[in-house]
């Protein structure tokens, strides 16, 4: 069928013409970004940014470069919780970080931060542990707008009374509003929490390696990609982290189709955490 | 080939047992199935349909090329998409209407990567999820199942449906289940 008679065909050709406006204008690479996801951001932005359609947004970017940063926010959609799956946390308590503990100098990438939630959640963690003060954590995102509400650190309270369950489940040892100040129906992190952190923008697809990594935690990232893009990326945690270093995403996640996955051996399937080959 | 997309919500676990349980085991579409007030156990509900179901159920995986003649159900706390090709993407986008797994993003997907070779069909609910998504569905020339509100545990949801996207039938679960039987092969 020919675009004129599919529909379908016709929204394919302007998602293509949107990406490559994105991408030979600005440089942002959406090219391997899972088709399905990200035609549906992209509807979403048409109907928020009040165009018509798919094709009428790729003009309007095109030729008004101020409009980028509400778009490329836009099709980052950052969500996360506090101590999501709280097996997870329990799990890089219990396995991962008296592993770390041997190193005099940690380094932690969080790979795709958004607004912050699980790098807050990250430092109780090591805070707890005793490592925080000799860890450094890198925090990238796409969105410099996500990186700013995650510096922020600015929170509805209700996030919190919702997370206080799995920050104990996770095997939190305190309480969980030791580490903010609530104040009516906003929350404050403890900005403590982030003085060993760095924010910064870092785009999975075009940029490189830029740490000799402990840790890489990237959760719910990479199944935004195809499996080339996913394969590319894995590759890039490969070169970044030290040898055995840990490398933990998204427990849903499924990496069967990236030739780069063989370089990490799980250690728990459940948690999706694997460790490089080779132990230091 | 048809590709059976199924949407439900309260009262869903009971209805789409009953529905499921009266789909040939020859039926050689993929089926997939999104149900909102998600179990905690992530497999809960794939088990449990399975007890009753004559086509194999498991969770829906991400990457893995829905089967013929299986039963996906959505993991919770994920939005399910098809791909082109009848792959499946996870998505940990915003919620939609309060809920994730939604209909509504299911059946958007499904419409675009099957057009005319699928049907939507939208069972018991307490809210209008599903009915933008049948709406769809129909518009790139699929079918349309909604299940009767009169026989619905809650009639809101197919109720909602038929008034967004109409249907090419409403009846009883035997009845959509003996229309999704007659589906092309």
């Amino acid at each position: 069928m020919s675009p004129e008679t599919d529909p379908a065909l016709l929204e394919e050709l302007e998602v293509d013409l949107f990406v490559e406006v994105l991408h030979r204008r600005y440089g942002y690479d959406f090219r391997d970004y899972g088709r399905a996801s990200l035609t549906r951001r992209i509807r979403n932005l048409v109907s928020q940014q009040g165009e018509q359609s798919i094709a009428d947004l790729a003009a309007r970017v095109l030729h008004q470069p101020e409009r980028i940063g509400d778009v490329i926010a836009g099709l980052s959609v950052p969500v996360s919780e506090f101590f999501r799956d709280p097996s997870v946390f329990l799990a890089l308590r219990e396995v991962v970080l008296p592993a770390l503990s041997t190193y005099s100098q940690i380094t932690i990438w969080q790979a795709g931060c958004a607004r912050g939630e699980e790098v807050y959640s990250l430092a109780i963690l090591l805070t707890e542990a005793g490592l925080y003060d000799r860890t450094h954590i890198f925090a990238t995102d796409i969105s410099d707008a996500a990186l700013a509400s995650a510096k922020e650190g600015i929170y509805p309270s209700e996030d919190l009374r919702d997370a206080a369950r799995r920050y104990l489940a996770g095997g939190g040892t305190h309480t969980l509003s030791d580490y903010y100040h609530a104040r009516y129906d906003r929350a404050k992190m403890d900005q403590r929490l982030i003085s060993r952190v760095t924010f910064a923008n870092h785009n999975l697809v075009t940029d490189e390696v830029f740490c000799e990594a402990h840790l890489i935690l990237c959760r719910n990232v990479l199944i935004y990609f195809t499996d080339v893009l996913q394969d590319r990326v894995l590759g890039k945690f490969a070169t970044s982290l030290v040898r055995g270093g840990f490398l933990c995403v998204g427990t849903r996640e499924n990496l069967q189709f990236s030739p780069a996955a063989q370089k990490f051996h799980a250690i728990d399937i459940k948690a999706q955490l694997y460790r490089l080959q080779g132990k230091r | 080939m048809t590709a059976v997309v199924i949407g439900a919500s309260a009262g869903g676990p009971s209805a789409l047992q009953h529905l499921l349980s009266h789909l040939d085991a020859s039926f050689r579409g993929p089926v997939v199935v999104v149900n909102h007030l998600g179990p905690d156990g992530p497999d809960f509900l794939a088990d449990m349909l399975a007890k009753t179901s004559r086509l194999p159920v498991e969770t829906a995986r991400e990457r893995i090329v829905a089967q013929p003649g299986v039963v996906y159900v959505a993991p919770s706390g994920y939005h399910l998409l098809l791909e082109k090709g009848g792959r499946f993407a996870l998505s940990m986008d915003e919620k939609v209407a309060f809920s994730r797994p939604s209909i509504d993003v299911l059946f958007a997907s499904a419409a675009t990567a099957y057009g005319a070779n699928l049907a939507g069909v939208v069972l018991t609910g307490a809210n209008a999820d599903g009915a933008e998504g049948l709406h769809l569905i129909r518009r790139a020339g699929g079918l349309a199942f909604v299940q009767d509100p009169d026989e619905a545990a809650i009639r809101t949801m197919p109720t909602a449906a038929l008034a967004r996207a109409g249907a090419d039938y409403c009846g009883s679960l035997a009845h959509i289940a003996d229309r999704i039987n007659r589906l092309p092969r």
